[in-house]
């Protein structure tokens, strides 16, 4: 039982990310394209946009940043998760799979790999706000941002590898990205404050993990929040807990065809 | 104690039965092969060995260790280099051998010496630090079998070798797989559907058809058994002249086949003239007789009734066929 938390195994499947990240530089430059656009369009396009939710000390800007960051962290985790798909694709699910390692280390190391590239990814993101404008936080509120985006990262990584342990190929990528992906970012609160949507469609936010996660990094960065930060952090720790336990747990079941 | 036995080992997936009660032992230091059409179940079987599907049936012991209760003591004694390509393309030659040496857990020292072991031995040791995805078909192959025997493993599983390789290169894996079975001691389990392949490297042969073995033995021993020499017979009513041959004692075996039959026999020049009377005896004409050698088809085709290339074509649609029903099926 002591080899389910293989150390090396769990770095080496990390190290193996960071390469293969590294490596990728124009996907890199290509998946900062689009949240550099909506920051960009979206903060100018709607900088006088007023709302008796929005506090009229902070611009629009400032507020949707935040939001961009998280859905920058939604994406790039749970693509990271799905790209399993792709070692199974590419048959190197089974290099993986036919080592002692157990499944546990396994899916450690895909997380831990997962959490860094997308927390990178939105580190880079946060340079990019930072210069269109955002105001930097003092450093318990960068602190505080950090560890959301490590929550948010690991949460959806492991969400990514339960939808992908459940998936046979890539055929179906185009549904997840359309009716999972999106309804969770558009439903987060990240791009506008939700008390503007109707009341049903507030009562989904509220079952989004991922609105925990804006709220949590919108209270770090500029200081509002729907909830307190103790809330949202308890609210993702559990989601995160369980999707790493489900994930753990498809995946040990997954059969490597 | 052998390296590999099977008891009756089983695997049905829905209705198809892919692996049919197979009982082998096959003792250390062996280059075995196991030879059959594609969807006879020998993938199949290697995965079961390798602890990747669990039987639904039966039991095997790998170098001692049960494939169901002792897998990670299995994986370790195994080495494996799959039917298609399991590399990571991104990584260079050697960071592909490295993240599979950190996987089994070696220390530096060890991993380092090995990995310049097993580069020499495949002949790659310029070529380690290209990515893989600038390496041609038959390098990766190399390279896989390099990593297949990072570990020290006791066992390699080698899942169809060649497929997919021009002939040249082909012979040089062989080289490679015959040089790590004489010299470096690994008892190998090959798979392949290519007759000449078994001929060539294996030191024993199981031949499967339809998840069956239906005969085990040396090459050699496999092609005397059908007969030193092997009538090649056309004539006008094959069937009859099929029943008639079998009665005769000296004939070993006949196959009837399209528009001929295959009699077994020894010495069989001096059975052309025995051929001829039987068949004029029962006002039959003959067409043509020749002699040959026998080779590993032929012996396919005594055993199973088919020839392997016929064959493919029905267990691949057999194998799409029970592709299509699994795949709305989730998981076991």
């Amino acid at each position: 039982m002591k080899e389910w938390f293989n150390l090396q195994a769990i770095y080496v499947m990390w190290l193996r990310e960071m390469k293969r990240y590294v490596r990728a530089r124009s996907r890199i430059i290509g998946s900062l394209g689009m949240p550099f656009f909506f920051l960009i369009f979206l903060g100018t396009g709607f900088k006088n946009f007023r709302s008796p939710n929005l506090p009229s000390s902070v611009d629009y800007l400032n507020f949707v940043a935040p939001g961009i960051m998280a859905i920058v962290l939604q994406l790039g985790s749970m693509f990271g998760g799905m790209s399993i798909l792709w070692d199974r694709q590419f048959g190197f699910l089974k290099e993986i799979m036919v080592t002692p390692v157990s499944r546990v280390a396994i899916v450690l190391g895909r997380t831990m790999g997962g959490i860094t590239t997308a927390v990178l990814q939105c580190i880079l993101f946060f340079c990019v706000a930072l210069l269109a404008g955002l105001k930097l936080p003092g450093l318990s509120g960068v602190l505080n941002c950090l560890l959301f985006m490590i929550l948010i990262a690991c949460a959806f990584v492991n969400m990514g590898l339960v939808i992908a342990s459940l998936m046979r190929d890539m055929q179906g990528f185009s549904i997840i990205m359309n009716f999972v992906m999106v309804p969770i970012f558009l439903l987060s609160g990240a791009l506008f404050p939700l008390q503007e949507l109707p009341r049903w469609a507030q009562s989904l936010c509220y079952i989004n993990p991922l609105f925990y996660g804006v709220d949590g990094l919108r209270s770090s960065l500029i200081g509002i929040s729907v909830f307190p930060v103790t809330v949202d952090y308890i609210v993702l720790l559990i989601f995160c807990c369980s999707m790493v336990i489900l994930g753990a747990f498809l995946f040990s079941y997954l059969d490597v065809d | 104690m052998d390296a590999i036995t099977t008891n009756n080992l089983t695997k049905t997936f829905d209705t198809l039965t892919a692996v049919d009660q197979v009982s082998l032992s096959i003792a250390k230091g062996e280059l075995f092969g196991l030879l059959g059409p594609n969807g006879a179940g020998k993938t199949t079987i290697i995965k079961m060995l390798s602890t990747l599907l669990s039987p639904t049936a039966g039991t095997a012991f790998v170098w001692g260790h049960d494939i169901l209760h002792e897998r990670d003591a299995v994986r370790r004694s195994i080495g494996m280099v799959f039917q298609d390509p399991a590399v990571d393309d991104q990584l260079t030659g050697r960071e592909n051998l490295d993240f599979h040496a950190r996987m089994y857990g070696m220390q530096k020292a060890v991993r380092k010496n090995r990995m310049q072991e097993v580069l020499a031995l495949v002949g790659l040791e310029d070529k380690a630090d290209i990515l893989l995805k600038n390496y041609s078909g038959g390098m990766k192959r190399r390279l896989e079998i390099a990593r297949g025997l990072m570990h020290y493993p006791n066992v390699l599983f080698l899942d169809e070798p060649t497929l997919g390789l021009d002939p040249q290169t082909r012979h040089h894996i062989w080289e490679y797989i015959r040089n790590l079975n004489e010299k470096q001691q690994v008892t190998i389990i090959l798979t392949t559907h290519y007759m000449e392949e078994a001929d060539a490297l294996c030191s024993r042969i199981a031949i499967i058809d339809y998840g069956k073995i239906r005969a085990v033995d040396t090459p050699a021993a496999l092609k005397n058994s059908i007969g030193n020499d092997l009538l090649h017979i056309k004539a006008s009513d094959l069937d009859r002249l099929a029943v008639a041959l079998e009665r005769q004692p000296w004939v070993q075996g006949v196959t009837r086949y399209d528009s001929y039959i295959y009699a077994g026999a020894r010495h069989g020049e001096e059975k052309i003239p025995l051929t001829v009377n039987l068949a004029q005896s029962l006002g039959i004409q003959v067409t043509s007789i020749s002699i040959r050698k026998p080779t590993l088809e032929d012996v396919f085709l005594h055993y199973t009734g088919k020839t392997i290339r016929e064959e493919d074509v029905s267990n691949m649609d057999r194998i799409r066929a029970s592709m299509r029903r699994n795949r709305g099926g989730g998981h076991p």
